[in-house]
């Protein structure tokens, strides 16, 4: 080792602990002085932290999401802030790492004293986080995890989403009452829970509207090859197919029912949401229908105004996930409000009670699983594009 | 002679083993006391960390052997030691009785069939794969991580890819604390050290700095290998049982290659070969990303950056092969060791 070298390792050192103590302080101290550009005392309005996975994986889903955040709570302050003082945000990057989420969560709360919390998009990483919240009496909305397990963990949990199963009932009521199905079939991926939950759902409501499933086939993730499954179907009277999946399969089983001469339209769920689809699919998936959480041009004025105003700002229009991310922020600022001050309980109390919101990507209504009940779009694909085709209720 | 010196060493071990562990409960309260929640978080991930690094160390340190699949093994643990403890803890409370004790049988018990699982993983894993050597050992035990991954990925009762986290609504049970954290990195560290500093420690090293030389001198090199390889596994095991039962939910995607990655960043940071600088890394590695969690999306460069301003300059890592705090140690056992 050099002389230079070992002076090279002692300032690395020594800018490693002086960055160590700097973070240290808010701890330690009385006063909670945050770091970074957050600075946070007993006396300032509502702190907002958010957990999102700014880098990892599903970057994307955390990127998306914080945008919109970000708009929301520019949008509050721009109208005088809640309960009179500006709204602080704090977003936390935790990698889609469900110890960096624990982590991250454990900070929010500790270092800098949120009163609520938003996030995460992955349903495991907003179980990682809402069992901390939960314990700690911190109120917190999930934009967009879909598993049932979420708001189980406690009253502190909530979510703006609907979760997997109720597509299932949207999609069986629309086929029944819109579409006038008697006979349906169902293809689903047996290694799902997400396809086996829609499933599920789909033929108990369909069967509870007076429908008839002609025939019950499955499949597993990865799969290339459908023909089996498909030609069996083709020897029932269904008058459409029913394929919870994802995206990749669905295409492949698409250009296979057209392939042997299955012309029915095929149903799905939100696993179908990706431009890929397109790409595999083809012109084989033309007049089938899928429930999504919101479809772009069946937007509300208020959803319509949003999309504008993400595209003015960021270049780019919104993807659901940031829909659902503004409603999220956006109802918490309408809690608080509702609920007249910051504490816990006080909030959690106020978005329980939650009747009616408006928000950018449909009404929310809480039910007392702190799920909400509201309504879904369904989609349908017209010359390679998906299209609204109507709103179907809880 | 011998005899008569044996008996006080062992009476002095086992002084010094109550007071290190009367210790630790102090310091745990004096934690719990004294720190915020998330200050204790990462103390607690330093000593998971401090596990997983001297125990890898053992394999791709000492041994001079590239394992990166240890994120498989603790997997195992991890797994094996939330379902032992989630089946076990009724029928230990109807035992004992509900309560702290209960809780810490449980804990421990679910602890060792992790370890003990990992350890059988890594026997198995070892025994055909460890003939090979260098980048195709790596390729094999890289398999191996992704394999188990899969696996997990695909258990139902395991949870599959949502992950296990037990019935309960709020998870897995928060055994994990201080005490027994540090309690299993001082029983780590003392076994890994041991057998470091024994005549098979000596063995493991002459098969990293030589091994047809090794195997001329009668060493039975894949014997050793595979005992280095399941010793390394079942401390993984370990970890991830404190880890599960800190987490309250685990997955698959928790143990990806990446994790396996990080473990080796601990050990070469730290030092190849050095047990403290293998332990003085995996805390490195924990303080480190969460010192840096302001910087968002930025945190990861700088660490990298941080990573790549140590490797020039410190090539050997930040200790080297160079042992902190142990020399004190040393000298006092040698001396007994030399009658």
């Amino acid at each position: 080792m050099t002389l230079v070298g070992r002076r090279w390792f002692c300032i690395a050192g020594a800018a490693l602990l002086a960055s160590f103590s700097a973070c240290k302080k808010p701890g330690g101290g009385a006063a909670p002085g945050g770091s970074g550009s957050v600075t946070t005392n007993e006396s300032s309005g509502l702190i907002v932290g958010h957990y999102a996975s700014l880098t990892g994986n599903t970057a994307h889903f955390g990127q998306d999401t914080d945008k919109a955040v970000r708009m929301a709570v520019d949008d509050a302050n721009a109208s005088g802030g809640v309960l009179g003082k500006p709204v602080k945000l704090t977003t936390l990057d935790d990698r889609g790492d469900t110890a960096e989420a624990a982590s991250a969560v454990t900070r929010l709360i500790d270092v800098e004293h949120v009163n609520a919390l938003i996030g995460e998009v992955a349903s495991s990483l907003s179980l990682a986080g809402g069992r901390i919240a939960q314990r700690r009496g911190i109120p917190m909305i999930s934009p967009s995890s879909t598993n049932p397990k979420v708001t189980q963990v406690g009253d502190y949990i909530f979510r703006v989403c609907f979760i997997d199963p109720f597509q299932g009932k949207v999609m069986a009521t629309f086929a029944r009452n819109t579409l006038k199905l008697d006979e349906v079939a169902i293809l689903k991926d047996v290694k799902n829970d997400y396809s086996i939950g829609l499933a599920d759902t789909f033929k108990a409501s369909f069967t509870a509207l007076g429908g008839k499933i002609a025939l019950e086939q499955s499949y597993s993730a990865g799969d290339t090859d459908f023909s089996a499954q498909v030609t069996a179907i083709k020897a029932t009277k269904a008058q459409a197919l029913y394929v919870p999946g994802y995206y990749s399969e669905v295409g492949a089983i698409a250009r296979t029912a057209r392939r042997l001469g299955l012309k029915v339209p095929l149903l799905g769920g939100d696993g179908w949401d990706a431009p890929e689809l397109f790409s595999i699919g083809g012109d084989a998936l033309n007049g089938s229908y899928y429930s999504n959480h919101f479809a772009p041009d069946g937007a509300s004025p208020k959803g319509k105004a949003f999309m504008a105003a993400f595209k003015q700002k960021y270049g780019t229009e919104p993807t659901g996930l940031g829909m659902l991310g503004y409603d999220a922020a956006a109802l918490l600022f309408d809690a608080v409000k509702r609920a007249g001050k910051l504490d816990g309980a006080a909030i959690r109390d106020a978005l329980a009670q939650t009747k009616g919101f408006e928000g950018v990507a449909g009404t929310i209504t809480m039910d007392k699983d702190r799920n909400p009940e509201k309504a879904a779009a369904i989609l349908k694909i017209v010359d390679g594009k998906a299209k609204y085709e109507a709103t179907v209720g809880p | 002679m011998e005899a008569a010196l044996k008996k006080p060493r062992w009476a002095l071990r086992a002084v010094v083993a109550a007071a290190a562990i009367a210790g630790l409960y102090a310091a745990g309260l004096g934690v719990q006391a004294g720190f915020i929640e998330y200050v204790q978080r990462i103390i607690l991930l330093a000593g998971i960390n401090v596990i997983l690094a001297v125990g890898l160390n053992l394999i791709n340190g000492t041994t001079g052997q590239f394992s990166i699949g240890h994120a498989g093994f603790m997997a195992v643990g991890a797994y094996a030691a939330a379902f032992t403890g989630v089946h076990l803890a009724p029928h230990v409370a109807s035992l004992l009785g509900a309560g702290s004790t209960a809780d810490a049988v449980t804990f421990n018990v679910a602890l060792l069939v992790g370890a003990l699982l990992a350890g059988a993983t890594g026997v198995l894993v070892g025994l055909p794969s460890l003939r090979l050597k260098g980048d195709y050992l790596a390729i094999v035990t890289l398999g191996f991580g992704e394999i188990i991954r899969i696996l997990l990925n695909n258990a139902q009762f395991l949870g599959a890819a949502t992950g296990y986290s037990g019935d309960s609504a709020a998870g897995l049970p928060a055994y994990t604390s201080f005490f027994w954290v540090f309690f299993w990195v001082l029983v780590v560290v003392a076994l890994i050290r041991n057998v470091t500093f024994s005549q098979t420690g000596r063995s493991l090293v002459a098969i990293r700095e030589d091994e047809i030389a090794a195997e001329a001198m009668a060493t039975p090199t894949t014997r050793l290998k595979v005992l280095a390889f399941t010793l390394s596994a079942a401390t993984a095991g370990i970890a991830g049982g404190l880890f599960a039962h800190m987490q309250s939910g685990i997955r698959p995607e928790d143990f990806r290659f990446d994790k396996s990655i990080d473990m080796i960043v601990m050990i070469i940071v730290g030092g190849l070969g050095s047990i403290s600088g293998a332990a003085l890394g995996g805390i490195f590695v924990a303080v480190t990303l969460e010192v840096m969690r302001d910087l968002q999306q930025y945190r990861l460069v700088l660490y990298a950056l941080l990573l790549i301003v140590i490797m020039l300059v410190r090539p050997e890592g930040l200790l080297g092969s160079r042992e902190l705090g142990l020399a004190l140690f040393r000298r006092s056992s040698k001396k007994p060791g030399a009658t």
